[in-house]
């Protein structure tokens, strides 16, 4: 199971990687396992804001759907709009070009509980 | 938890394995809509052995299935399939099933793999015929071969020319194995079913042989997960979503099955009255244009009124749109009746169609 070290991990299987105070946040290879063949990604377009431990957006894959979580607080700078028409590539580059949303972060010390790459690789047992 | 004799296969592919039924069964390979898409234009195989299969032997084998299921079995000869289901006295659903005719004094019952016990137990209790019921499900393997290619693959690993029409079945020998060889499937597309008794050995051997086969056909192994995108593609009811011990099957949609006139059967008294007073409510198949996924147990509104629920739903990996099987007031259940499906606090518009949601 890909797990990469440099990237901070949610119980909820989100990753965020922190460049500066900028944030990309994603749905771990797990994730998109778990999940199967993703279909459709739901996030407002109009989204300005997202929360830690608050939802702010669904991924469908055809057997189910699910909540994304905020890792952390901030205000969205970019959805990535190459998920509109291939949300597929979650599935097949969950760390690269399956990113959901860049996020400008508000407080950085929301970043403290989240996991790192050994203590999510033993959330999910690999 | 059970194992079926394929599960080596499985691990050895890869699979993700999911508990279903009380069995380890592959949930998919390595994509849901890969291997639905396989089936639909080519070739795909599902291990299938969790289901269960329940052998009535007899003087009054018909007499006793006629008694237990909807339909008219006495309408079978042997080698003839046929869908039917059982009912409780209440006319509620304790499973739908396969009905197999041998002779006269024997039947096979094929059954859903999480009832079982519940089928088995139910045919015991109501065997009022003297017949001899054999509970063989943990015996059998059940492989199904499904897809447009799938005449050609079984035929070349078959004895006996496949000249066979659908719903029908006989017996033969594949990989020197004995064999019941049935057309019959759950997909919507071409298909056989293959039951035998064996050894994990000689399952695998059969496995393989049906790989090797369809190899040129670009033969997949599919799991569960595109089973239920394809049976849902056709409106096929599962049981456990669409029917179970709280709905009929007239308002199931099965009336079709079901032969009111064939003589007494179980729950036919309460069959006549709902006949008699008009469904209440109805199982249709409901598809939307938006961007949206209907999924088990949400509701169907209409100006913010619950006028019923969904049992079943996806997107439909042929069409990508959303598709759903639900139950609606009767009022709404007429073809072309618009509803909404109620999604995470918004009313998404939606209209009631026609089976299949995928025209061939």
């Amino acid at each position: 199971m890909n797990v990469p070290e440099n990237l901070k991990y949610t119980k909820e299987h989100e990753w965020i990687s922190v460049n500066g105070n900028i944030g990309t946040i994603g749905i771990t290879d797990y994730a998109q396992g778990e999940l199967g063949d993703v279909v459709f990604v739901d996030i407002d377009s109009g989204l300005s804001e997202i929360q830690k431990n608050q939802s702010f957006g669904t991924i469908e894959a055809v057997k189910t759907v699910s909540d994304m979580y905020g890792p952390c607080g901030g205000k969205v700078l970019e959805i990535n709009s190459k998920l509109a028409d291939s949300p597929e590539i979650i599935n097949s580059d969950p760390f690269g070009d399956g990113w959901m949303v860049k996020i400008e972060i508000s407080d950085m010390t929301e970043l403290n509980d989240l996991l790192d790459a050994a203590a999510y690789k033993k959330l999910i047992g690999g | 938890m059970k194992k079926t004799t394929f599960y080596n296969i499985h691990e050895k592919l890869g699979a993700k394995m999911v508990e279903f039924a009380g069995y380890y069964m592959p949930i998919q390979y390595n994509s849901i809509i890969a291997e639905h898409k396989a089936v639909r234009n080519a070739i795909g195989v599902f291990d299938v052995s969790h289901m269960g299969e329940v052998f009535v032997t007899g003087e009054k084998a018909l007499d006793f299935v006629q008694h237990i299921t909807v339909n008219d079995a006495s309408k079978l000869y042997p080698g003839r399939v046929q869908y039917s289901a059982m009912l409780y006295p209440d006319g509620g659903i304790v499973d739908d099933l396969l009905v197999y005719k041998f002779t006269d004094e024997k039947f096979l019952l094929v059954i859903n793999a999480s009832n079982i016990e519940k089928d088995f137990n139910w045919m015991q209790q109501n065997n009022k015929f003297g017949v001899e019921l054999s509970n063989q499900s943990d015996e059998y393997s059940l492989l199904a071969v499904q897809g447009p290619f799938s005449k050609e693959v079984v035929q070349a690993i078959c004895d006996k020319e496949l000249d066979m029409e659908y719903y029908h079945f006989f017996e033969s020998k594949v990989a020197g194995i004995d064999m019941i060889i049935s057309r019959t499937g759950y997909t919507g597309e071409i298909g056989y079913e293959l039951y035998f008794k064996g050894t994990v050995a000689e399952a695998e051997k059969v496995w393989n042989k049906v790989f090797e086969a369809g190899e040129k056909f670009g033969i997949k192994p599919a799991g569960l997960g595109c089973r239920d995108s394809l049976r849902l593609e056709m409106g096929y009811c599962l049981y456990g979503n669409d029917i179970d011990a709280t709905t009929n099957p007239l308002e199931a949609n099965l009336g079709w099955i079901t032969k009111i006139n064939k003589g007494d059967f179980i729950g036919r008294d309460v069959l006549l009255k709902v006949k008699a007073e008009g469904l209440k409510r109805k199982l249709v198949p409901i598809s939307s244009d938006e961007k949206v996924f209907p999924r088990h147990g949400y509701d169907l509104t209409i100006d913010g009124k619950k006028i019923g629920a969904v049992t079943s739903g996806t997107v439909s990996p042929t069409t990508e749109k959303p598709i759903a099987l639900g139950y609606v007031d009767f009022e709404y259940s007429k073809e072309g009746s618009t509803v909404n499906f109620f999604i995470r606090g918004k009313e998404v518009p939606a209209k009631v169609v026609s089976l299949p949601f995928v025209k061939k």
